[in-house]
């Protein structure tokens, strides 16, 4: 299953035949090739491609190369994400324009996109003076783009039957705990008493839905671009499904994403009132905080079990990363904010 | 019995090698991974510190919860056994037998006093903010 990553080099000559017969040009030149970090699970390169057209025309793009490192059962598809990126941006979201969809050039499945400048690690971008006036709007912003999410067509745009969504005759809810429950027990190296109370009690109060949308999946900071003006750009749709909107307004406030800013629980940078009152403004679902606090308790578990995901990564030989090695160890931090989270509805 | 320097000593170094000479030297996701390799060995300096007494507590708190039992001899068969025992618990509490009274109050708290031993190891720095 392990493949080892491709050199800068032969991604480079990769590209420029690709470029080269895609464009139909006299000549494709790409420089800069570097691999950029996040996406464990699968491969983002940046690149610089001067393309001088069949018209003597010479332009130069950055761009994007997005390809899986490895298939893994059940996840998103290059191609579907791809169509995913063109649907947002007609819904108005602020995605990367895509560029090309790949052929089998890179040996694995892949699609080009713009490369948008800007900042995504979170620490910088809740630290720095550069970005005090992004933070002062983000939590708005936050709430506009995830109305604009949570209304894209995904029928009109062909994605319904691409996209995971409720299981039959299930609540998104309802299904997404079985999913990250089923994922849990075929994948956790060791016993989780924390994690099984948090299962318990999530059963026990399934909130109710209404008409399931298009949920970005994994809307938080790391995965945003930032600029001094604010957010450019909402990145790494592969865990996007049809749900429940209120799993995003959720997700967007887990502690892990609020890099110890922990009285700012919207990614760090503000409050949650203010989020909800910004996304039923732009057009959102009524905000439900009954049902929000149940996709808190649910995010937390989630992540817990992404983190045992990615050890499992390392303890299976897959990869030799030390970050995937240490990831395993910060299931204790999403296991305290579950303890946190229910006491008080659990204890006797 | 090893020589001097001590097993956390030489990890002592290590970490300060990372910190001081890698980090700030080297960009990119190279020295990111640095970062992440030096807190590594803060991880595994603070378990080698606190492992035996935790394994201890850990059992004693099973202890109240499950009904007491000896604990085995030796660290590895110590774990194995604590493995087992918390299997139990899991069983117990998937089947209902923690969700209301004493049981459900006696199994949060012990639960929060092993998930707080974790971060004591793993990141003190949150359990300080909490």
């Amino acid at each position: 299953m392990s493949r080892k990553t491709a050199t800068p080099d032969e991604v480079a000559a990769k590209l420029t035949a690709f470029l080269k017969r895609s464009h139909n040009a006299k000549s494709v030149r790409v420089d800069n090739v570097r691999l950029l970090t996040g996406g464990a699970s699968r491969q983002t390169w940046s690149f610089d491609a001067t393309i001088e057209h069949a018209d003597g025309r010479t332009e130069t793009l950055t761009l994007i190369a997005r390809a899986d490192q490895r298939q893994n059962v059940g996840s998103m598809t290059r191609a579907t994400e791809y169509r995913l990126l063109e649907a947002a941006h007609a819904g108005g979201v602020p995605v990367p324009r895509v560029h090309l969809m790949g052929d089998d050039s890179l040996g694995a499945p892949f699609f080009l996109m713009e490369r948008v400048d800007g900042e995504t690690i979170a620490r910088r971008i809740l630290r720095d003076d550069e970005y005090k006036g992004a933070r002062q709007k983000m939590t708005a912003q936050l709430g506009e783009i995830l109305a604009a999410v949570h209304r894209v067509s995904i029928d009109r745009h062909g994605l319904t039957s691409d996209l995971a969504g409720p299981l039959a005759g299930k609540s998104p809810a309802e299904s997404e705990l079985q999913r990250i429950e089923e994922t849990f027990r075929s994948i956790a190296p060791e016993p989780h008493p924390a994690f099984e109370l948090a299962i318990r009690w999530l059963k026990a109060r399934l909130p109710a839905s209404g008409e399931p949308v298009l949920v970005h999946g994994d809307f938080r900071l790391g995965n945003l671009i930032i600029g001094p003006e604010g957010v450019r750009s909402v990145l790494d749709w592969e865990l996007a499904h049809v749900g429940d909107p209120m799993e995003d307004l959720a997700w967007v406030c887990v502690r892990s994403w609020r890099f110890g800013n922990d009285q700012l629980p919207v990614a760090g940078v503000g409050q949650r009132e203010d989020l909800f009152r910004a996304y039923e403004a732009a057009g959102g679902r009524a905000v439900d905080a009954t049902a929000v606090h149940w996709w808190d308790v649910f995010g937390n578990l989630r992540w817990g079990v992404i983190c045992i995901m990615q050890a499992r990564a390392y303890l299976d030989g897959l990869s030799k990363s030390v970050e995937l090695a240490t990831i395993g160890r910060r299931t204790a931090e999403t296991e305290w904010e579950l303890l946190n989270l229910m006491e008080g509805s659990v204890s006797g | 019995m090893q020589d001097r320097p001590s097993y956390d000593e030489l990890l002592a170094a290590v970490e300060h090698f990372l910190d001081t000479e890698i980090v700030p030297n080297v960009p990119g996701s190279r020295g990111f991974h640095a970062r992440v390799a030096a807190n590594a060995i803060r991880i595994v300096r603070r378990e080698l510190s606190n492992d035996e007494e935790q394994l201890a507590a850990e059992w004693s708190g099973l202890d109240a919860v499950l009904g007491p039992a000896e604990p085995p001899a030796g660290r590895e068969e110590l774990r194995s056994a604590l493995r087992e025992r918390n299997e139990a618990l899991s069983t117990l509490i998937r089947g209902g037998d923690a969700d209301d009274g004493e049981t459900a109050r006696k199994v949060f708290e012990h639960v929060q006093r092993t998930v707080r031993d974790k971060l004591t190891v793993t990141d003190p720095a949150l359990l300080e903010r909490s």
